[in-house]
This record gives structure tokens, C-alpha cells and sequence, in this order.
């Protein structure tokens, strides 16, 4: 059975704020007249930190076992493999 | 909780139902990167690739974004309200996610509509192209939830669930924020880079 948090919870809503202030900065920032590079680099840190923040607070992986928290993490190890084995490809259909 | 034939491992600590899901989120992980490598792969060979800003919508889609956000907070509420044993609460939450789902669905499908008005038709390039199938599997994947959740809610209205039984909510939960966790990567790169 369930055996997450179920004592006392995170604070969801203080999560919330945090979600929806970077959510805003990641849409001013793709506004601004800045080199792409930097740009997405931002953007992309942007979006990572607050995936992490959902997986983290409202999936709970903060509070799990450390067993659950290696399974959650293991396909994102294959998922940089696949995209990096995908690089070779870029600009064949060029 | 064990099944005919399925016994517990409870060494682990982590329930079958939980570890199911987790392994099917995993694979999720997977489906997505499929996607969103071929999108790089492909976006990055392409010299012309238009600036998304100029062609979608991204005032309306980052309003789309809070709601999923939003439907974040109201289904980790209802998990909450059933470990409470809260009726109420988990009712009120649950139907809230549930709306705010649909909600979110309903402004996909006016987007695609306004685009394909405007000639943005999955045929009509490799831009386009990604944009409707990186979006519609992300899309495919709230309809499940949302009707994931309308189940939830007709149990709830049951009373099934309570302090000692909210397994399904937590594993409907955990597939909601995945959701919500794909599209939060989906909008960056899709419509913001």
C-alpha cells in the first residue's frame, strides 16, 4: 500500500508559485532578442529544474524509498544515450 | 495489497501497483525521448526552421501550461484529501482535475483548429509535422488521464476510497504529473526555443 508522506504533506502550493514564476520567465525570456544558444540553454535549465520540482514534490520521489528513486532515474541514463546516439544523424537528409 | 498469484515483495517496501507504475512511467521516459531526439535531429538538419514564436500561439499556450500546472495542485490535493480520509476533499479535487483537464484538452483542440485555419497542416512540412505529433501523443496522453480520472471520481462518489485505500488515486496521480512533467519539457522546446 501507499507509504508516501502520508503523515504530514509538502508544501504543494509553495511548488505551485515556483512552477508558474519560471514558467513566466521561460516565456519573457523566449521573447527577448538574445543569441539562440544561450537562449535555449536557459530555457532548457529552466524546464529541468521545475520537471525535477514536480517529479521531486508531487510524485513524492523526494520522499520514496531510495530503491523507487533508482528506478525513476535509470531511464534518464538511456535517455542521453539514445539522444546522443541519435547526433550522428544530424544533417544526413541535408 | 496482493493479487491472485502476485505476491508482495516486502523487502522492497514499494507496493506492486507503485512499482508497475513507476516501470511504465519509465518506458514513457523513453517513448517521449524517441520523439524529442528525432525532433532535435531533425530541427537541427534543417536550416530554414521557423521561429516558433512566429507561427504559434504562445501567449494562449503558456495560459494552457498554468491550467495543466494548476491540475497538478488540485490532483496531489485529492491524493492528500485520500490519505485524510477527507471525502469531500478528494471529490472536490478530483472533479477539479478532472475540469481543468478537459479545460486543457479544449484549448489544444482550438489551437489546432486556428492553425490548421491558417494553413499549419500536419502535411504542410517538417515543422508542422513534429509540432502535431510531439503535441497529439502528449495530448493522447491527458485524454487517458482525463478519463482516468473520471473513473476515480465515480468511485469516489462511491466512497471507495478512504484513509486505508488510495492506491488508485496515488498511481493515477503519479501518471497525472508525468503528464504534466512532459509537457513542461514539450512547451520549451517545442514552442519556446
Amino acid at each position: 500500500m501507499s507509504n508516501a508522506a502520508t503523515k504530514h504533506h509538502p508544501n504543494y502550493i509553495a511548488v505551485f508559485w515556483v512552477l508558474l514564476i519560471f514558467t513566466l520567465l521561460e516565456v519573457g525570456i523566449a521573447y527577448l532578442r538574445i543569441a539562440k544558444l544561450p537562449m535555449a540553454l536557459i530555457l532548457i535549465s529552466l524546464a529541468m529544474t521545475k520537471a525535477l520540482l514536480v517529479a521531486m514534490f508531487y510524485m513524492h520521489l523526494k520522499f520514496e524509498k531510495r530503491l523507487l528513486i533508482l528506478i525513476a532515474v535509470s531511464p534518464f541514463i538511456f535517455a542521453v544515450i539514445l539522444t546522443l546516439a541519435l547526433m550522428p544523424d544530424i544533417g544526413i537528409g541535408r | 495489497m496482493s493479487h491472485a498469484g502476485i505476491l508482495e515483495q516486502p523487502r522492497t517496501g514499494i507496493s506492486n501497483g507503485k512499482l508497475a507504475m513507476w516501470l511504465f512511467l519509465c518506458s514513457e521516459v523513453m517513448f517521449f525521448t524517441g520523439l524529442i531526439g528525432a525532433y532535435i535531429v531533425l530541427r537541427m538538419s534543417t536550416p530554414d526552421w521557423p521561429t516558433p514564436s512566429t507561427v504559434l500561439n504562445i501567449p494562449l499556450t503558456a495560459l494552457n501550461t498554468f491550467f495543466l500546472i494548476c491540475s497538478s495542485v488540485t490532483m496531489v490535493n485529492a491524493f492528500a484529501a485520500a490519505t485524510e480520509g477527507h471525502q469531500a476533499g478528494i471529490r472536490k479535487f478530483l472533479f477539479a482535475t478532472f475540469l481543468i483537464g478537459s479545460l486543457f484538452l479544449s484549448i489544444q483542440m482550438y489551437e489546432y483548429r486556428k492553425l490548421i485555419h491558417h494553413g499549419f497542416v500536419i502535411s504542410g512540412g517538417i515543422f508542422p509535422s513534429c509540432f502535431y505529433t510531439m503535441t497529439g501523443f502528449h495530448g493522447a496522453h491527458v485524454a487517458g488521464g482525463v478519463i482516468a480520472i473520471f473513473c476515480l471520481l465515480i468511485q469516489a462518489f462511491r466512497g471507495k476510497y478512504g484513509a486505508g485505500n488510495y492506491a488508485a488515486i496515488e498511481y493515477v496521480g503519479l501518471y497525472w504529473h508525468f503528464v504534466d512533467l512532459v509537457w513542461i519539457i514539450l512547451f520549451t522546446i517545442v514552442y519556446l526555443i
